[in-house]
């Protein structure tokens, strides 16, 4: 399934073990909250068919601005925010990309370039923006987030660059920065004025708490930069087959919010009209009511919390084993994707003689162990 | 964004959204809106099918059901059944191996990835020249999506003819005629938004005879199969017939209308080409394509179609509840028709009955359009497009009068 994402392991050799709620056939299992929710709405009669609005619907629209950004933003308060639902995380950054192509720095006909360290550059090229580089976000050889390459990279972008940054852990080649990193790489933002990209996935499942998984992208708009933001609710919310996604617009002035809206109107209507609106609903039905939003709450803390025991047996398993090599990292990243360091041909043995794609940690640990031991 | 110097103008309003925009506005209690493109029971509510209803709760309550995301071309069941729909069970060119399917974002995204895939590989590498004709008038979102695709060159073909209230053959062959060879022809395969004026057998041959001869690709626009006519096979006979006349062509199908799911963006994008390798070469472009919009489709409307098409119980009950639609559409046109005769209002009125579909193409000119909306409150394009679907047994006396008056009074 994630190499029908489209991620791509450009220059690192790695295998992506994804650790999310499984059922025993090996297929994402579905909250309970969010089944119920989905039952409520199918016996909803006061629930029509009708097209939603081109940007979405707006219930759904605050509820995600609001998760993203938190209640109190001053970028909200003073109307600079633009919020616009949309088909995946994918459909945000589509998007967005055709936003920035006609719109960001027209005077000067800007191109690009685009700095991504992730798997979407092929849809920002095919968005008109072809100018596409990456910049190292990996201490190679150690599979941990390196702040000094993404810091001297970023240094030497040209001003106006678009820079896509991953706000949660998520993505397997995400930026995995404390705090204090994240303070920095704003500071160079802000000087080099780049315009941050935001893509947040799985907010909520990374460091357990949806606040603190949004706090890069609230330190930078905090810090008053303009801004956008692609994110998805499919991991959240167990939603992967609604496609829920959402984009966040976070303007330096709201003068230019009407006008903006209405192009952004237009663009949708060349690229899917309207879009869909079961998962959305769900999504709305959860965040608008309090007694849903704490269950989800808990329910994104215990899956984060299962991530981590989950990397701790993986790399006591493999110690046990005596696999070749130290296992720290696993536990170092953050999130529920692990990077773990195996060569290209170790990871096609892993797929094609052990077969490993389930979540079954003792398999996956002893899978991993021959790989590395046995003559490939 | 920020620097004073740029400005970000305001985009041009989409008509039909500013139409229903200022019909919300209205506080009259007379007000009625012919202008949406939704179907509304006589009751004037959204509708959702019975079956809809059904099968919807059917998929909440199977535990069985894969929650993950669909493939990239999205759910293969939904795919089969949407093209075995347009195509006929029968069809040879199914059998042949060479149909294939692209779950979309209903009908605008089928168009969308059909134009996108056409730009890049249809009559040479990226030829943004390839001329793309669509019908003069057409659904206004045609031009938008071709040329967002990259199309340079997008003209009209002739089709309705104002003065007859009629579809103008003449001009239409004459432009496939003049038409650069290998030029993309977007049709509507039945009920003709916005005319409600679709050729009739014979002329759709003689259309495909040209299109034939001259090389011309054919794209259909396919968003109303059983709602025009209450047959499936007879609002799909245009696409068949060029199928079994050999031609490679793209048909862009939308359920929003013949399911009432038009919230939950259902389409498929059949593909006919000439043997199942190029039809596989194609769907792996397709999937290119697809994953720089929308990655993969959204599963909930796919599998309300395909589980209803898939299942003779669910299969008739559709049939009945589309039939159901087209039936009070029907109603309408008829006594619309009737009233205005009887009223003695000026002109003619028999292409109401005559068109078919959601839409009819009044005749009514933009001064009378205004007129009725400013005194009377009844809302239609400014083309004098109205949509059937807003006139209730309720509505329609007053509309008849209303339309009666406009045209009496006002040039």
């Amino acid at each position: 399934t994630h190499a029908d994402m489209g991620y791509s392991f450009v220059s690192l050799s790695c295998v992506a073990l994804c650790l999310e709620h499984q059922r025993e056939d090996g297929h994402a299992l579905v909250p309970p909250l969010i089944w119920k929710i989905k039952q409520q709405i199918s016996t909803d009669p006061t629930l029509h068919a009708d097209f939603a609005p081109a940007l979405g619907l707006p219930e759904f629209t605050r509820r995600a601005t609001e998760l993203a950004l938190g209640r109190e933003c001053r970028a909200v308060v003073e109307n600079r925010v633009l919020g616009i639902q949309t088909v995946g995380c994918t459909g945000a950054v589509r998007l967005g990309a055709q936003l920035l192509r006609c719109w960001y720095n027209r005077s000067t006909g800007w191109r690009g370039p685009v700095y991504i360290p992730s798997p979407f550059y092929a849809v920002f090229q095919a968005a008109g923006l072809p100018d596409v580089r990456q910049y190292r976000c990996w201490e190679a050889g150690q599979w941990a987030a390196s702040e000094g390459h993404v810091l001297e990279d970023l240094r030497a972008a040209p001003e106006q660059a678009v820079v896509v940054l991953c706000a949660t852990a998520y993505c397997p080649v995400a930026t995995d920065l404390s705090q204090k990193h994240w303070k920095h790489l704003a500071h160079v933002l802000e000087r080099r004025k780049l315009f941050p990209f935001f893509l947040m996935l799985g907010q909520g499942l990374c460091l357990g708490d949806p606040e603190q998984d949004a706090w890069p992208l609230r330190h930078c708009v905090s810090l008053g930069l303009e801004l956008f933001c692609a994110q998805s609710f499919s991991h959240s919310f167990g939603l992967y087959g609604e496609r829920v996604g959402h984009l966040l617009l976070v303007l330096k002035q709201n003068t230019l919010l009407l006008a903006l809206q209405s192009q952004a109107e237009s663009a949708v209507r060349s690229l899917w009209s309207r879009p869909a609106t079961l998962g959305a609903r769900v999504v709305a039905t959860v965040l608008s009511n309090p007694a849903n939003l704490a269950e989800w709450r808990e329910g994104v803390r215990s899956a984060a919390e299962r991530c981590v025991l989950i990397r701790e047996r993986l790399r006591e398993k493999l110690r046990l084993l005596g696999a070749p090599g130290s296992w720290d990292h696993l536990t170092q990243q953050g999130g529920l994707y692990c990077c773990t360091g195996l060569s290209a041909e170790q990871v096609a043995f892993l797929a094609k003689s052990r077969h490993v794609y389930l979540c079954n940690m003792d398999y996956v640990a002893e899978s991993i162990h021959l790989a590395l031991t046995s003559p490939l | 964004f920020a620097a004073p110097a740029v400005e970000v103008p305001q985009a041009t309003p989409v008509a039909v959204f500013k139409l229903t925009a200022d019909f919300r506005e209205d506080s009259s209690p007379n007000k009625v809106n012919l202008g949406v493109g939704a179907y509304r029971t006589d009751d004037n509510q959204p509708w959702v099918l019975p079956v809809v209803k059904k099968v919807e709760r059917m998929i909440v309550e199977d535990q069985s059901l894969n929650h993950e995301y669909l493939p990239i071309l999205g759910l293969p069941e939904f795919r089969s059944s949407a093209s075995k729909i347009a195509l006929g069970d029968d069809s040879l060119a199914i059998l042949e191996n060479r149909v294939g399917g692209v779950q979309c974002l209903g009908g605008t995204g089928a168009l969308k990835i059909g134009a996108e895939f056409l730009r890049r590989w249809y009559y040479g590498y990226n030829n943004t020249a390839t001329p793309v004709y669509v019908s003069a008038p057409t659904w206004e979102n045609h031009n938008g999506v071709f040329a967002d695709a990259g199309f340079q060159d997008i003209r009209p073909y002739k089709y309705w003819n104002a003065e007859k209230r009629s579809l103008d053959l003449a001009g239409f062959l004459g432009d496939l005629e003049s038409a650069p060879e290998h030029s993309i022809f977007v049709m509507h395969a039945c009920a003709h938004n916005p005319t409600g004026i679709d050729p009739t057998p014979e002329e759709w041959k003689q259309i495909a005879e040209v299109m034939k001869r001259r090389n011309l690709f054919p794209f259909f626009d396919s968003a109303y199969q059983g709602f025009a006519s209450g047959s499936l096979e007879k609002d799909a006979w245009a696409v068949r017939y060029f199928v079994s006349q050999g031609f490679e062509l793209f048909c862009a199908q939308s359920f929003s209308k013949n399911f009432g799911l038009y919230n939950e963006r259902v389409g498929n994008l059949t593909i006919v080409a000439k043997d199942n390798e190029n039809l596989t070469r194609v769907l792996s472009q397709m999937e290119k394509i697809v994953r720089t919009i929308w990655s993969n489709p959204p599963s909930q409307g796919a599998r309300v179609v395909a589980l209803t098409l898939n299942s003779p119980e669910l299969f008739a009950e559709w049939q009945e509840n589309v039939k159901t639609m087209a039936d009070r559409v029907l109603l309408m046109r008829a006594q619309l028709k009737a009233k205005l005769q009887a009223l003695g209002t000026p002109g003619t009125w028999d292409h109401i009955t005559q068109q078919i579909g959601m839409f009819s193409f009044t005749g009514l000119t933009p001064h009378q359009v205004e007129y009725l909306s400013k005194e009377k409150h009844i809302y239609l394009m400014a083309s004098g497009r109205i949509n059937m679907c807003g006139l209730t047994t309720k509505n329609i006396d007053y509309v008849a009068e209303s339309i009666h008056e406009a045209v009496s009074t006002v040039q």
